[in-house]
């Protein structure tokens, strides 16, 4: 008994990622982050801004993304986002200025509880991969 | 009838203008292929989104306290249409297939005396419908600089029409766009984003048992707004698919109507001077025989 399911992710454009060989996923769920296993229970949440990290038989595989939704089920974890980046691929420069817009953002002065929150997340996130 | 001279200058200038319309078909058609994949490649997020909705609200027992984006104002009284068309003309009845689903629309909704307010996505919609329609027109978007359709875009649009409808502008939002079936067929949509019409053509709701984290309520406060985007770029999509189609296909018929055009303007051509060299043969033969 292999306890290996799939995942799927999917961004506006286009079929993202797809295996079928994970072991475990670690998601940033939006009230703290959550690991998922084969035969989790059918679950919808959604993600703060984080990384996802994929083990998988051939490599583990670490994600960022500011959003998404996930849903498990039957096996099949698919995960929705707008925006995702492979950690490996990132540039400096890239992290650079996506860090500045965060923490401009963070900083707005009528900026909501939540969105502060989030904006926070992102900052904090990104500081973590520099 | 016309002299050889403007005949020939005729032929030229619809020859190129052939050359033209064939050069413009082509790059549709390598355009329209482009549109296609990303079309089909943009399908699996949006029904994803879909399906998760449409498991949530049938979760959702109290329809009192379900999100405003979900159950609607409760009112039907004015109605937000927003028009998606193409930003460059050209490409045969696409604009115009809209615009006439759109107007017989409007021509509804004033015969039941319900307010409309329009949007315009892409700047030939706009110009077709400001004149008689001018005053309606909240809102004009365009979308020249970006190349290709893109999501944040369609989040653009999106959080304008969020926006409006927290303010309490309108109740009921329709879009307008083309669906495209194939090249030579483009079917205009009118489809209703607000309130989200959750009646699926499948019933294929086998009841599942979710977990939520956070609860319901808040997933689909967070969800609908994003669906909203979602839906926008997914008919943002078919319509540039659509609009590279259509163009191809108008494209494709007018060089073949050049093409008739040269054929007849040469053979009227050729009549005409061969009449004229006849006339002068004639001319030389009677002369000679006077003599």
């Amino acid at each position: 008994m292999s306890d290996e399911f799939k995942i799927e992710i999917v961004n506006p454009e286009k079929s993202f990622l797809s295996k079928e060989d994970v072991n475990e996923v670690v998601v940033p769920a939006f009230e703290g982050e959550m690991g998922i296993l084969k035969d989790h229970i059918s679950i919808i949440s959604f993600l703060k801004p984080g990384i996802i990290t994929i083990q998988a038989k051939s490599g583990e595989e670490k994600y960022y993304v500011e959003d998404g939704i996930i849903e498990f089920k039957n096996n099949t974890l698919s995960i929705l986002t707008s925006y995702i980046l492979n950690l490996k691929d990132i540039e400096k420069n890239k992290l650079l200025e996506l860090l500045k817009n965060a923490e401009e953002e963070s900083n707005k002065p009528e900026i909501s509880d939540q969105l502060k929150y989030l904006a926070d997340q992102k900052v904090e996130t990104l500081k973590s991969i520099n | 009838m016309a002299s050889l001279d403007d005949l020939k200058k005729r032929i030229t200038s619809v020859k190129s203008t052939q050359k033209i319309t064939k050069a413009m078909k082509m790059v549709a058609a390598a355009k329209l292929k482009r549109a296609q994949d990303s079309a089909e490649k943009g399908r699996p997020y949006s029904e994803k989104m879909n399906n998760i909705i449409l498991n949530l609200s049938s979760g959702i027992s109290d329809k009192e306290t379900a999100p405003k984006l979900l159950s609607g104002s409760g009112k039907e009284q004015v109605h937000l249409c927003v028009v998606m068309t193409s930003d460059r003309g050209l490409c045969g009845g696409f604009n115009a297939n809209i615009i006439k689903k759109a107007k017989s629309y409007f021509a509804k909704l004033n015969k039941e005396g319900k307010e409309l307010k329009i949007i315009t996505v892409g700047s030939k919609g706009n110009d077709q419908l400001k004149r008689v329609y001018g005053n309606k027109i909240i809102e004009n978007i365009s979308f020249k600089s970006s190349k290709n359709a893109n999501y944040f875009d369609a989040e653009k649009v999106g959080k304008i029409i969020i926006e409006k409808f927290q303010k309490e502008e309108f109740d009921i939002c329709t879009i307008f766009y083309n669906q495209f079936k194939n090249v030579i067929t483009q079917i205009p949509q009118a489809q209703q984003i607000i309130p989200l019409n959750t009646k699926s053509d499948d019933q294929n709701n086998s009841e599942d048992n979710y977990e939520f984290e956070p609860d319901e309520d808040e997933i689909l406060s967070n969800l609908l707004p994003k669906n909203i985007s979602t839906q926008i770029f997914k008919a943002m999509l078919e319509n540039s698919a659509s609009e590279q189609g259509a163009r191809m296909s108008a494209m494709d018929n007018a060089t073949r109507n050049a093409g008739e055009m040269v054929d007849k303007l040469t053979i009227e051509y050729n009549r005409s001077r061969q009449a004229a060299i006849t006339k002068e043969l004639i001319e030389i033969i009677s002369g000679a025989e006077s003599l």
